[in-house]
């Protein structure tokens, strides 16, 4: 991987060999750059296609959320920006650097909470600084506040079989924050969730995000958490797995559960929902 | 708890004892085929003053207690190894099956001829039966760790040392405690049947002693000295499960699970 990169910077041709200095503007990098990415599964004479050309970036502080329908290969895509999974072709990189493995500038939550049962709260939200060897003082005191900070303060010496299936989702959100990742990649995470409590995760999720400014992937099969969360909507269509548009949404922040109800958030949702018209899989 | 009355319990309890008591005197059972109730008491008591059953108890759980100690440490340290080597499975497997097909109590009398019969031959015979059933459930409960806690552990960037201490060991100790409460068992089990095979003491070779001497009532009463000793020894191992497991289903369930759990091994 990071013997493409050089490749691609000596090609280039800024300087002689050894000298070799890219001059990135800072403020345009982008966080997470994606390109011709593709991952195949299965021989080499029968390959199954996941994902085909995947081209895209996040920009600092972007809320960005991949929707698409089960089986479209966004779950995988969200691995290999993880590091869980190596890409087949292409490459993927966040701030700069490939991806070639797992980082720990990265927070992850998955479909489901996956709280460790014998840690109390507090101490499930420090496991990444626990695996990290960062300074345990300094980290409590952050996650007691982000604990706080969605209505969880008090509850750091229960254990995760004591609160309710929101609460836990909670948890993991404040896990995945705790070591203060560059990049938080949100897989589902509230699809387990009854259809009431989802709402609320996500008003809190955009209260959250917009007290952090993180840079968020957000996948999703739901069309209307899709734009009411993010700043743009990468629309995946399956077989292959391919970005079919990128569609940003402009309503103004902070958004309401009322905003679903505008003519705005309406013709959004059918323009993305003309891209599944053949096919289910996605709620709409 | 509120399954019936406590007392009604012991009443019952009582009736049958003294069923049992009327039934032999009445129809003039002879001793050594089935003593009364109160003939087994007399020989409890007469056991126990003359320090024969304490002497004999204490090599017993001597053997059993260090059977149960080899025995467990190299379950674990065996099944830890196979767990997370599927080379070191690959080649220890046909071991593995051999041994596990094998009732282990068979290996008994080997065992006495090649250890003799002191102390040493108790112990390893009943740390080899009180092996198996943790070796099998380590190496089951370290490889249940959940896809998902594997694959948040190494977004972190865990390294694989780190996933063993702070998710595979953890998640593995149900299967562990499980494992533990057999092989406590099983060490008196392998401990007992190793004094029948030959022995100088322990309450296996009393009871062998008392049974060619047809004392059927001395028989009785070491059985319910042994019985009253598994009882506590898994006692110990359900105390500590209760410590270890307090995050665990099994354990948050009310006691009367335990006892039922129990009866099915």
């Amino acid at each position: 991987m990071s013997g493409s990169s050089a490749g691609a910077m000596g090609g280039i041709g800024l300087a002689t060999a050894g000298e070799v200095r890219p001059v990135r503007p800072v403020a345009a990098q982008p966080v997470i750059a994606v390109r011709r990415l593709g991952k195949s599964y299965g021989t080499a004479r029968a390959p199954v296609v996941a994902l085909e050309d995947i081209d895209f970036a996040v920009a600092e502080g972007e809320f960005v959320a991949i929707l698409g329908p089960s089986g479209c290969g966004k779950s995988t895509l969200l691995k290999i920006l993880a590091g869980l999974l190596p890409a087949t072709s292409g490459e993927a990189s966040l701030r700069g650097t490939p991806i070639a493995g797992p980082r720990r500038d990265i927070g992850v939550v998955f479909q489901s909470p996956v709280l460790f049962p014998w840690r109390s709260v507090l101490h499930n939200v420090l496991l990444p600084a626990d695996v990290q060897r960062l300074d345990r003082a300094e980290h409590e005191r952050i996650a007691l506040a982000l604990l706080s900070l969605v209505g969880l303060g008090g509850f750091e010496h229960r254990y995760p079989w004591e609160l309710s299936g929101g609460m836990q989702q909670r948890v993991a959100i404040v896990r995945a924050l705790v070591h203060d990742p560059a990049l938080l990649l949100m897989d589902e995470p509230f699809g387990a969730l009854a259809a009431m409590t989802r709402e609320q995760m996500n008003l809190e999720l955009q209260r959250i995000w917009l007290e952090r400014r993180k840079t968020v992937v957000f996948i999703t099969h739901s069309i209307p958490e899709a734009v009411f969360l993010a700043d743009r909507v990468l629309v995946m269509t399956p077989r292959p797995g391919r970005i079919a548009e990128t569609v940003a949404v402009g309503l103004p922040r902070p958004r309401s559960l009322d905003a679903m109800n505008t003519p705005e958030f309406g013709e959004l949702v059918r323009r993305i929902r003309a891209h599944f018209s053949a096919q289910g899989g996605v709620d709409l | 708890m509120s399954f019936g009355n406590p007392v009604l319990r012991i009443l019952l309890l009582l009736a049958f004892l003294a069923a049992w008591e009327a039934a032999v005197r009445l129809f003039a059972v002879p001793v050594f085929i089935l003593p009364a109730p109160s003939g087994i008491a007399v020989a409890l008591y007469r056991g126990v003053v003359s320090m024969v059953y304490v002497d004999n108890l204490w090599i017993t759980l001597l053997e059993t207690a260090l059977g149960f100690a080899l025995g467990i440490a190299l379950a674990f340290a065996l099944g830890t190894l196979v767990a997370l080597s599927r080379r070191t499975e690959y080649y220890l497997y046909p071991f593995i099956v051999m041994f596990q097909s094998l009732p282990k109590v068979a290996l008994a009398p080997l065992i006495v001829v090649w250890f003799g019969l002191g102390l040493t031959s108790k112990v390893v015979n009943a740390a080899l039966i009180a092996f198996f059933p943790l070796m099998v459930n380590t190496i089951v409960g370290l490889r249940s760790a959940d896809e998902d806690r594997v694959n948040l552990m190494r977004s972190l960037d865990a390294s694989e040392r780190q996933i063993f201490w702070m998710l595979r060991l953890p998640g593995a100790l149900p299967f562990i405690m499980a494992g533990l409460e057999v092989a406590m068992i099983f060490a008196l089990i392998g401990a007992i049947v190793a004094e029948f095979v030959g022995a100088t003491a322990g309450l296996g070779m009393l009871i062998q002693t008392l049974n060619f001497s047809a004392d059927v009532a001395g028989v009785f009463s070491i059985l319910l000295i042994l019985s009253v000793l598994g009882l506590l020894l898994n006692q110990i191992i359900l105390l500590m499960r209760r410590r270890v497991l307090f995050w665990d289903p099994s354990v948050k369930t009310s006691a009367t699970e335990d006892v039922g759990k129990g009866a099915r091994l």
